[in-house]
């Protein structure tokens, strides 16, 4: 009891002995304010079960999500043995929707570090460079912006062949430009200051400037970013599952799951409503989550 | 050289960037479609043909020439409204998407009226009675069509008003009876169906795009409110506001005539990408709805490999969003003293 | 009689940390004279103007034991009179122009809907009025500025047209909420110079609030020094280098002197005693 209040007080002082010291109480301040955020908790409650989930989905899932069994089809929900019931080939909902748990969360993650890093590099070259390099970056990620994201993104997947890979590809060019803005507009604050001016005088280059002391300072506007996208690419990932374009069958992918399911909606709702549950409930933690984070990392946009 | 008026100045500079981004536009689709995977000749001829006749077909598109020269061909090519034939039944693609493009228009029109209508007083209410069950409210409504599937909750609402209650037409535009009774004059039923004074048919029609509209309108709303929330909001805390109430006049007049006077011009942006979002939005509700809109057009062909059909729609969808564009920056000046 | 009698004004706003008590309990009347009330920031010389006005909006909370204007408690007024008290007989004259006029609507616009709130005038006799109140503020070419927006007049301009738009309803109480801090120092004394003029020919009442000790003792009669939501001292504006509270003491004597130069200004000591003294009356 008496430890736990003394690590409290620890990382609350307000004069830290160390530079760890500092960053883990700040690290500690702004997790209590965010978690007097109910909403944001309530996401990230949601979305640690659904990483469990997909972590344990072998020991979870009651079936093979791939096993047909053609004499038990579009079993309605509560049949003995599938909650969820079963679709069109007799596969059990619930398992299929806990592996495909783990295809969602693959296709977030990797848009999640492709579009911002790629915004990143774009975004901090441009604003350091200056000059024509500043205006040919720009210009091109005006163009990109202009584009319609779901559209250009099935242009892409039209070219470059069906296929989760491809579908993440695809959302992650049409994801980046936004976080080339962001990113610019930080290192243009971050470039004319002080500091960099010295550390520029004691004869630091181009590159460390950008990677030590740039990147560092973009990254937290960067994430808020993210999550708030993440909802997005949730989104758009199902959309292109939907129209076939994503993740092929028999993979249990959520939106592949709705479409296969459109066939039968006015008699055997539940094989389309399921997944769009799941789907709902993921992308709506994601908005939970990060609305929380920008609440505590991002005081002056936040509505409040 | 004279030096030119600010103004002429300002206009060819906002020509020269339109042309740009147009420019960099037919880039990424000519990109897509010559250079990326597919080789468009086989695409054409099939895997069966003869060299000779894939040879003849490499010659015709200009594929032997340099890619400068093909960028060069396929601009003049998008100028004259050539996008080229549709593999799948060898009509000009120009022509399909003109007559399937009305329907989208339609249907996001409706839709985007849906989301003004109501979006913009539910913001300015919730900006108003900030904190109030209003203000909750509107943002449940938010943050579920921020994170609902748009083809989930069209299923969902086919399921429901269609399936169960029996209250809204099915997919489709009309009910078959009715299908082509009355003359395409502007191409949207409801427009033509007036025109001609077909009652029934209107009402035919009016069923069947309630449904998909209202599911647009609603996920232009989610957007508009939560942006007219947050303009409000800001607008509110000016000093002006204060200034009017001074004055004394009514806490109604000071929203809509000082406050709400002030949020226009953003208004007016965020009502442009509304309705841009929902012109792609409309992709997969078109499918959803079996609406034979531009979004159907574009998969239709994207599932049958037609190359030529899936950019040609992308160039225009993506022709319209610069138009938006440019339409909200010029309506800027109109309502924005500030940046005449 | 006074214009107005203020009695025990508090104004509170409740806040997660518990309530902050912006004004404690201050009292004051205000006859056909010129009050100053002097203060630094925080010291709920502003709220005080808003609350008269009752222009604290929610979560804020205002009570007072009366806010009388001429033996009419607007206290007990409901929100629809308040509106015919607000501009027609007390009116507000706000720091900087630049915010407080709206930039959207031309300055015409503006000036006619402030006249026309409060009296049943045609279009042209309010744009005739607007036009001689422009006048009155000693704006060349009011039929220019008529048309024009906030954002092309200069910071002066933009204050003299206020106080036209805050005058044009003949009120008898004008607030004048810091009116020349925004302004160039060249400027300040030409606006003041009209207010002043304009206040003493319609023989009306004003609240002066300003941070500007020396410029209230010039052209105030009598002064409130607020300190921490509470008046701590009272005095005529022509006594106030005689004044005895340590606070004004100390504000006095941080400031340099022509006549009394000082190589070295005194920094202000705060008491926290002063703080929660009970608030001084102004009520006469």
């Amino acid at each position: 009891m008496s430890d736990t209040t003394s690590w409290r007080g620890w990382l609350l002082s307000d004069t830290p002995t160390s530079r760890r010291h500092a960053k883990l109480s700040a690290l500690y301040q702004g997790w209590l304010s965010f978690r007097s955020n109910t909403m944001a908790m309530f996401g990230l409650g949601i979305l640690v079960t659904l990483i469990l989930i997909a972590l344990a989905a072998p020991l979870l899932a009651p079936h093979d999500p791939f096993v047909q069994n053609l004499g038990n089809r579009l079993a309605p929900l509560g049949t003995e043995g599938h909650v969820l019931g079963t679709d069109s080939l007799g596969r059990d909902i619930l398992s299929r929707l806990i592996y495909g748990s783990r295809i969602t969360l693959y296709i977030v993650a990797l848009v999640a570090l492709i579009a911002p890093i790629a915004g990143l590099l774009v975004g901090t070259v441009s604003g350091y460079a200056g000059g024509w390099i500043d205006v040919v970056l720009m210009r091109i990620t005006d163009i990109f912006l202009a584009f319609p994201r779901l559209v250009l993104a099935l242009a892409f997947v039209a070219a470059l062949g069906a296929g989760i890979e491809n579908a993440v590809l695809a959302i992650s060019l049409t994801a980046w430009p936004p976080y080339a803005r962001i990113a610019r507009a930080e290192t243009l604050t971050i470039r004319s200051s002080d500091y960099i001016a010295a550390i520029r005088l004691q004869g630091a280059g181009a590159l460390r400037i950008i990677t030590r002391h740039i990147w560092p300072l973009c990254i937290s506007s960067l994430i808020v970013r993210v999550t708030l996208d993440m909802a997005g690419i949730i989104l758009a990932a199902a959309g292109l599952g939907f129209l076939g374009l994503g993740a092929q069958p028999p993979s249990p992918e959520w939106g592949a799951m709705i479409s296969e399911g459109r066939r039968f909606i006015l008699d055997h709702w539940w094989v389309a409503t399921m997944p769009g549950l799941a789907i709902f409930t993921v992308s709506l933690a994601f908005n939970l989550l990060g609305d929380g984070l920008r609440d505590v990392l991002d005081p002056k946009s936040s509505e409040k | 050289m004279a030096p030119l008026a600010p103004w002429i100045k300002g206009t060819l500079l906002t020509l020269g960037s339109i042309a740009v981004t147009m420019l960099g536009l037919l880039f990424i689709t000519f990109i897509i479609g010559r250079v990326m995977p597919i080789d468009p000749v086989l695409a054409i001829v099939g895997e069966r043909a003869s060299q000779s006749t894939y040879d003849a077909v490499y010659l015709e598109l200009g594929l032997d020439k340099p890619l400068l020269v093909q960028f060069f061909y396929y601009i003049w090519d998008v100028i004259r409204g050539d996008f080229g034939t549709s593999l799948l039944n060898a009509r000009p693609v120009s022509e399909d998407i003109a007559r399937v493009f009305p329907a989208t228009l339609e249907l996001a029109t409706l839709g985007v009226i849906v989301g003004i209508v109501l979006g913009i007083p539910l913001g300015v209410v919730a900006a108003v009675r900030k904190g109030s069950w209003i203000d909750q409210i509107a943002r449940v409504i938010a943050l579920v069509g921020y994170s609902m599937p748009i083809f989930w909750l069209g299923l969902m609402g086919l399921l429901i008003f269609y399936g169960i209650l029996g209250w809204v037409g099915g997919p489709g535009r009309v009910g078959i009876f009715y299908v082509d009774v009355v003359p395409s004059v502007t191409g949207m039923i409801l427009i033509d169906s007036l025109i001609d004074g077909n009652w029934d048919v209107f009402k035919d029609a009016f069923s069947h795009i309630v449904l998909p509209a209202s599911l647009l309108g609603y996920y232009s709303l989610a957007y508009i409110s939560r942006m007219t929330r947050s303009f409000m909001l800001e607008q509110l805390s000016a000093e002006y506001v204060t200034t009017a109430r001074v004055k004394g006049m009514s806490e109604w007049n000071v929203i809509w005539k000082h406050a709400f006077k002030n949020i226009r011009v953003q208004l007016i942006t965020v009502i442009a990408l509304s309705y841009a979002n929902l012109l792609e939005g409309s992709v997969l509700t078109e499918i959803i709805f079996s609406w034979p809109g531009i979004g159907s057009y574009i998969t239709t062909a994207l599932l049958s490999a037609d190359m030529n059909a899936v950019l040609g729609g992308t160039v225009v969808v993506g022709l319209i969003f610069i138009l938006l564009n440019i339409f909200s920056d010029l309506l800027y000046k109109v309502f924005d003293p500030r940046a005449r | 009689m006074n214009l107005l009698d203020v009695e025990n004004l508090w104004v509170r706003f409740p806040s997660r940390r518990g309530v902050f008590d912006a004004v404690r309990g201050v009292s004051f009347t205000l006859g056909r004279e010129r009050l100053g009330i002097v203060g630094e920031s925080g010291s709920g010389k502003s709220m005080t103007g808003r609350a008269i006005l009752r222009l604290i909006r929610p979560p804020g909370i205002v009570t007072a034991d009366q806010i009388s204007l001429e033996g009419v408690d607007l206290m007990k007024k409901s929100e629809r009179e308040m509106r015919s008290v607000r501009g027609q007989r007390i009116s507000m004259v706000m720091q900087d122009p630049k915010f407080s006029l709206n930039p959207v609507m031309t300055i015409g616009n503006q000036i006619i809907e402030a006249y026309r709130l409060h009296n049943r005038a045609s279009k042209s006799e309010a744009y005739a009025k607007s036009l001689e109140m422009l006048e009155a503020v000693s704006i060349r070419d009011p039929e220019r500025v008529m048309r024009a927006y906030p954002h092309e007049m200069s910071g002066g301009m933009g204050q003299r047209i206020m106080i036209a738009m805050m005058l044009i309803p003949n009120p008898e109480i004008l607030i004048a909420d810091e009116p020349t801090s925004a302004l160039d120092v060249s400027v300040q004394r030409q606006v003041l110079d009209i207010m002043d003029r304009l206040v003493k020919e319609r023989g009306m009442g004003l609240i002066f609030i300003s941070h500007d000790l020396n410029l209230v003792a010039d052209f105030c009669d009598r002064v409130l020094i607020m300190y921490a939501g509470r008046i701590v001292e009272i005095c005529d504006a022509d006594k106030l280098h005689d004044a005895q509270h340590p606070y004004t003491r100390g504000l006095l004597n941080s400031l340099p002197r022509l006549d009394a130069p000082k190589d070295r200004l005194e920094v202000l000591q705060r008491d926290p005693e002063w703080a929660d003294a009970d608030s001084v009356s102004g009520r006469v």
